[in-house]
């Protein structure tokens, strides 16, 4: 075995530094919580007795400091959030209002820029075509999977197999399917699924991931796959919440299972249906993983997110880069809006 | 917990049963498709992982030459690709073991952080009386919509170059080296993890019993021990949930780990590794069969036996909005 283990020793010592680092600051706080009060309690006893023996006036009571205590609660959160959060936004929005190197501000060019490239505009039509495809097929697949299975005989085992591929990786699922679409030549035998079927149908083998604009839908491929598996829990949980008395009327009436999908099981999963189509087109809209392992976004596969990483970290363009992720933002935002829309209507209805 | 699934009783499928013959036939040939469909869709969602394990015990030669299903005509089998791609020298070979304990390294104290901080937070947004708490929840909810690429350039200057304002440098820069690049990874990983960590747990603690509550601060319990000692125990649920949810996340995730730990062995996680060699070695897929199964087996294996904590947090994260 050539693998030397004490090489690996300093990794193991700075992972010992972090959670010695976490038990410090944790333990610290909730002592700090404990000791603090505490401390003010027995302050305000001697206070009182001083005051009762010496028969002078009884200190103020004061009011219970309950801010503070909040404040030290809120302490890291807000801490963090700020710097690793809002404050790292507002400054990406500023830069891509600059130049490359964030020295000199250039206006809207960058922006005009992303519109005018040519190579950028097949992007954000690549993004299109992920977000609209995505959360559609996948909800699709889930729904139908899930009201198929309900009440089945295996239907943990039938769920946890569609389930699985959310455990892993988008950088595991990319090489899996990237070994399905694997290309050999024609003379030789193929290794790829996807190509012996062709071959074995009669057709020539193709090498799917170089051939544009097919190559994005197989790459959607993948997405669908790890995500069906969300879809199909929450919509069969929702499926299941549907109270078994109106399942029962509809049953009585003597309603196809066609109709009972329509008239009753749609309308009462709505909420969750909307839940899962918002949910997946925020992470579709970010989706990177797929594309740099698959393709790294050669052959007219990039997406935003891809882009706005060769952008800002490979080409130095740190102007750009920015301003491909305010983008992003931005699409994100109106899906949230109707989201909330969505919520509130519900609330009141 | 309103998520609790509850299940139709076995009575409603027996009365619904159709009296006449065509009827009869006709609702079993219904469930015939469906259940010819559902293992069609099965099949579809396993087959690819299946091909792929059959692979990675299968020698670099007929892995190159034929497809992973003439093992079942002629099984050959090897862990040779396991222990090239493991612990092999080459710098082709994959050296994942190195990367296996950085995966571990970055995962355990990136789940650890937000557990505690959110839990924290979530308690004080929750039960604890201040000005502006819900304002302060809604800001911190509405900052899950952030893309993380909002953050990725300015923190990765902050890490590099310090925070310096009109000249005055207030923080210096973090300068680290080799492995304690895990810390940069660790404080990133936390903060992109809080906004939902806190609406998660915040979802849970608030449901707690108000009564339960205030007969402790009756009792004189200070906010701090009823943290403690009540509310921690209740929810542990909850944190599980969380837990599982951010180490997926985490162990999974490329995006972070390839900014903030940079590519060497000394720090890159496993994704990190598979995807340049998946780049860069896209052919030698005796490696990259049994690479993926590495990278793959500890997610599942966490993801399996807490599958029940998983499925309620995801349930409570979305259906609950």
């Amino acid at each position: 075995m050539e693998f030397d283990f004490a090489e690996e020793q300093p990794k193991f010592l700075m992972l010992m530094y972090g959670l010695i680092a976490f038990v410090a600051v944790v333990g610290g706080l909730l002592l700090l919580l404990d000791v603090v009060p505490a401390w003010f309690a027995r302050r305000r006893e001697a206070q009182l007795v001083a005051a009762s023996t010496g028969g002078g006036p009884l200190p103020r009571r004061r009011k219970p400091r309950e801010g503070l205590f909040a404040l030290f609660f809120l302490l890291p959160t807000l801490l963090l959030l700020s710097i690793g959060l809002v404050v790292p936004a507002l400054r990406t929005v500023l830069l891509s209002f600059m130049d490359a190197g964030s020295k000199d501000w250039v206006g809207l060019s960058n922006y005009s820029w992303m519109f005018s490239e040519d190579s950028i505009v097949r992007v954000l039509l690549n993004t299109l075509i992920w977000v609209l495809l995505v959360p559609l097929v996948a909800t699709s697949f889930g729904l139908l999977y899930a009201v198929m299975v309900d009440k089945a005989r295996f239907e943990s085992i039938a769920k946890s197999l569609i389930f699985l591929p959310m455990a892993i990786s988008f950088v595991g699922a990319s090489i899996i399917w990237k070994f399905v679409y694997a290309y050999r030549s024609e003379d030789q035998d193929q290794i790829g699924l996807l190509n012996q079927v062709v071959v074995s149908l009669g057709g020539e083998p193709r090498q799917w991931l170089l051939d544009s604009p097919l190559n994005t839908f197989l790459l959607i491929v993948i997405m669908v796959w790890i995500q069906a598996g969300f879809a199909m829990v929450v919509l069969s949980a929702a499926i299941k919440a549907i109270p078994a008395d109106i399942v029962e009327a509809a049953r009585l009436d003597g309603v196809s299972p066609w109709q009972m999908f329509w008239q009753i099981t749609m309308p009462s999963i709505r909420p969750a249906l909307i839940v899962v189509v918002v949910t997946l087109s925020i992470a579709t809209l970010k989706v990177f993983d797929i594309v740099r392992t698959a393709t790294n976004g050669n052959y007219d596969t990039s997406v935003i997110a891809n882009e706005m990483y060769n952008q800002a970290f490979r080409y130095g363009e740190n102007g750009q880069g920015s301003a491909l992720a305010v983008f992003l933002f931005i699409l994100v935002i109106p899906i949230v809006i109707y989201q909330i829309r969505n919520l509130r209507q519900q609330r009141e209805g | 917990m309103t998520t609790a699934t509850p299940t139709v009783g076995a009575g409603a499928q027996a009365a619904g049963k159709p009296t006449t013959t065509a009827g009869r036939v006709r609702n079993r040939l219904n469930s015939r498709t469906a259940t010819l469909v559902s293992i069609v869709i099965a099949l579809l969602w396993t087959i690819p992982t299946f091909g792929l394990f059959i692979s990675s015990f299968r020698p670099e030669a007929e892995i190159k030459s034929t497809g992973w299903w003439t093992f079942f005509t002629d099984p050959q089998f090897t862990l040779e690709n396991y222990q090239d791609v493991l612990f092999g020298s080459s710098s082709s070979s994959g050296q994942l073991a190195s990367y296996f304990i950085n995966s571990l390294a970055i995962t355990i104290p990136s789940v650890l952080f937000p557990l505690a901080f959110a839990s924290l937070a979530a308690y004080a947004l929750a039960w604890i009386n201040f000005r502006g708490r819900d304002w302060l929840y809604i800001a911190i909810f509405a900052m899950q919509i952030v893309p993380l690429q909002m953050a990725l350039v300015p923190l990765l200057k902050f890490f590099s170059t310090g925070v310096t304002v009109a000249g005055v440098q207030l923080m210096p820069a973090w300068n680290l080296v080799d492995e304690q690049k895990f810390a940069q990874v660790w404080f990133a990983h936390t903060c992109f993890a809080l906004p939902f960590a806190v609406f998660l747990l915040h979802n849970f603690v608030s449901q707690l019993p108000r009564d339960l509550m205030e007969a402790a601060r009756v009792d004189g319990a200070t906010h701090p021990k009823i943290f403690r000692t009540i509310v921690l125990p209740l929810i542990t649920p909850a944190l599980a949930a969380f837990g599982i949810f951010q180490f997926l996340w985490v162990w999974n995730d490329l995006l972070v780990a390839l900014i903030f730990a940079g590519g060497g062995n000394e720090t890159a996680p496993l994704t990190v590794r598979l995807a340049e060699m998946a780049g860069t070695r896209g052919n030698e897929w005796q490696r990259l069969t049994a690479g993926a199964f590495v990278s793959i087996v500890v997610p599942l294996v966490v993801f399996l036996s807490l599958q029940r904590f998983f499925v309620r947090g995801l349930l409570a994260g979305s259906v609950k909005g």
